[in-house]
């Protein structure tokens, strides 16, 4: 088995027990959105990539924090540490065991909800695959966010604010593309999103050491 | 053979030793002592290469600590048992052979446990155990452990007197088998095989 | 052995402090020089502008404010390059001394922008690729603050800090282009800040009053490295001797 595999599966049990409420959070913030705008589904229809996409952002944020710190606190991040493999494969585990219990059920999710802002059926594939491709990006800057605020105090607020600003290209090229369909502009959008993705993982190395 | 040169610590504004050095060879066992906030768990933290010391170099088998062989000789056992709550015993001792590349069988894990006094409890998620048996199940992967070099800190902690005795019989089996060991303790365990370096901070 | 060791260790700081002390009133001095002749220029000599009028004389503030805004930023992840790479201690006090700086120039130039932008616009904020991504830079200056503030540990402060600013200078070029595509795509305002043609005495005016914020970041980071310095090192030899040589 993979240093990878083996990182993303020993976590698996763990991570997967409070993901419904980091998915319900996202389904909660998309659903009030139309209660404070109204109803028009022209206006929807417009502010619905920019709202999924920022609910997005914020429900990937919310479980970044756990990313380290559990493993941290039962000493369990010390032995991955130390395992002999490399460390870049060890937290690229992570970041994929992350990324499947975090982003991928929001881009299952994001079509159910789209539906609610009155999407096109174009507009709601764009969608998901737009979270497919960007999400994984959110994963992996967070992962370095996370590793930096690894046992501070506050360190949730701390990592929001390091990780948002390093979230907006994603936000962009995300709901951009989806916007770009809506308003008709098409694939031409979408083709843009991919030379933000290598990068998180250019620089994602820094998610190992646990604090002395 | 583990070699410490000149080690140097400082933990915030205090130095808490310099000028340490030590040779360690197969069979050899070293007894780190020491009051509280001595140094003894940042020494241990050096020697595994988790923290980088102020001054002076470690090294293992004539190489750098900073080598991937370093990591795949090293068994280190930290205060913290490294284990997840949500996974039975012998899953964690499973993730945690799989994760250090070591081949553990099922029946291998299982006669483990059996020895740490955890038979039957196999099967049960490890956040239903109490303190003293969870610390069992760190313990149970030195059972099959084969790697040549140990690093425990504060092995006999929460464990009783049949469990103490139990240990020291592992620990002194690795010695025999050629292997190192470095460890801290508080309490007086008499290790029945090898050769004991006392080191006091 | 071991004596010289220690005394390589602490070299740098100990050195650098006096040396930072004594260059410290030069930098003043030639910031003050700078700035009053770039005011004069940018103030008095300057001719008003056919179209935007006097107004337009607050971009010998704004534009010299953006640039070191962004100079410092890059100053900062050089610093913490050299830190990460060498080890020294020097470079992780000179990336925090520098932070508050750059986030006041960040601030000062989106200040200054948002002072212009009402008479030339009609809006104090347009959400123009430029201005977003300045806002962007204050939030990463302010990022880097506060982690580095958190962290108790010095060494882990300077590594962490260190690697923010280096993920964030990869950042900064991706940032600047999707907003800058996100503009063209959402063809919000037409504004467009690009100069026609400048006289010669505002260029010049421009460039003083660089100079001056230039000289005034250096003075100001380099009291700040001092006081980091004599605050990271005060269980030293040297601090204690500075100490009481100041008390005297």
């Amino acid at each position: 088995m993979s240093p990878q595999s083996s990182a993303a599966t020993s976590n698996w049990p763990c991570d997967v027990r409070p993901t419904s409420s980091r998915h319900c959070f996202f389904v909660i913030v998309v659903s009030l959105f139309p209660l404070g705008i109204g109803p028009e589904p022209d206006l929807l229809r417009k502010l619905a990539p920019g709202v999924l996409w920022v609910a997005a952002l914020l429900a990937t944020m919310l479980s970044l924090p756990r990313m380290f710190a559990d493993d941290h606190r039962d000493g369990t991040l010390e032995q991955l540490a130390l395992a002999p493999h490399p460390l870049g494969l060890v937290v690229t585990g992570k970041v994929i065991a992350h990324w499947l219990v975090s982003g991928l059920p929001l881009a299952l999710i994001a079509p159910v909800l789209g539906i609610q802002f009155d999407l096109s059926a174009d507009a709601l594939i764009v969608l998901t695959g737009a979270i497919l491709l960007g999400t994984p990006a959110l994963s992996g800057i967070g992962a370095i966010g996370a590793a930096l605020t690894l046992g501070l105090r506050g360190g949730g607020v701390l990592l929001s604010l390091l990780v948002l600003p390093l979230y907006i290209p994603v936000l962009i090229f995300g709901a951009g593309a989806v916007d770009a369909t809506v308003s008709g502009l098409g694939e031409r959008a979408t083709c843009h999103c991919s030379p933000h993705l290598p990068l998180p993982h250019l620089a994602s190395p820094p998610g190992h050491r646990p604090p002395p | 053979m583990l070699e410490a040169d000149n080690l140097e610590c400082v933990r915030g504004e205090r130095r808490l030793f310099a000028g340490l050095g030590f040779k360690l060879e197969a069979g050899e066992l070293l007894y780190l002592q020491g009051k509280n906030g001595a140094g003894k768990t940042s020494l241990l933290r050096m020697l595994i290469g988790l923290l980088p010391p102020e001054a002076g170099e470690i090294r293992w088998k004539g190489q750098t600590i900073k080598s991937d062989d370093f990591r795949a000789d090293l068994c280190y056992l930290g205060h913290l048992n490294a284990i997840k709550e949500e996974l039975t015993p012998l899953e964690n001792l499973l993730a945690a052979a799989r994760l250090a590349d070591e081949e553990l069988s099922e029946d291998d894990a299982l006669d483990a446990l059996e020895q740490v006094g955890l038979a039957g409890r196999e099967d049960l998620a490890c956040k239903y155990l109490s303190q003293g048996q969870k610390r069992r199940v760190a313990l149970a992967r030195l059972v099959k452990e084969k790697r040549p070099l140990w690093v425990l800190d504060e092995p006999f902690v929460a464990l009783d007197t049949a469990a103490v005795d139990w240990l020291a019989g592992i620990i002194s089996g690795h010695l025999q088998r050629g292997g190192m060991a470095v460890m801290t303790t508080h309490q007086l365990v008499t290790i029945p095989a090898g050769t004991v370096r006392e080191l006091r901070l | 052995m071991k004596d010289r060791f220690n005394l390589y260790r602490f070299a740098s700081p100990a050195t650098f402090y006096p040396l930072a002390g004594a260059l410290i009133p030069w930098f003043v001095a030639v910031s003050v020089v700078f700035g009053l002749a770039g005011l004069w220029l940018g103030m008095l000599v300057a001719p008003t502008d056919f179209q935007q009028g006097e107004g337009y004389r607050i971009i010998f503030i704004h534009v010299p404010a953006s640039w070191m805004s962004m100079f410092i930023y890059l100053v900062m992840a050089g610093w913490a390059a050299i830190g990460l790479a060498f080890n020294t201690r020097l470079s992780g006090m000179m990336a925090q001394a520098l932070a508050p700086t750059g986030a006041l120039m960040a601030f000062l130039s989106l200040w200054t922008g948002a002072l212009w932008g009402k008479p030339m616009w009609g809006a104090w904020w347009v959400w123009d690729a430029r201005l977003t991504s300045e806002l962007i830079l204050l939030f990463l200056y302010i990022g880097y603050m506060a982690l580095t503030a958190a962290i108790d540990d010095v060494k882990r402060a300077d590594k962490a800090g260190g690697l923010l600013l280096l993920v964030g200078v990869v950042n900064i070029p991706i940032i600047y282009f999707s907003v800058k595509w996100w503009n063209t795509l959402h063809q919000g305002s037409s504004v467009n800040l690009t100069k026609s043609s400048m006289a010669e005495t505002m260029l010049w005016g421009m460039l003083l009053m660089a100079m001056c914020f230039w000289m005034y970041a250096i003075a100001v980071a380099l009291m700040r490295v001092r006081t980091i310095m004599l605050e990271r090192e005060r269980h030293t030899d040297w601090v204690k001797a500075e100490l009481a040589g100041g008390e005297k």
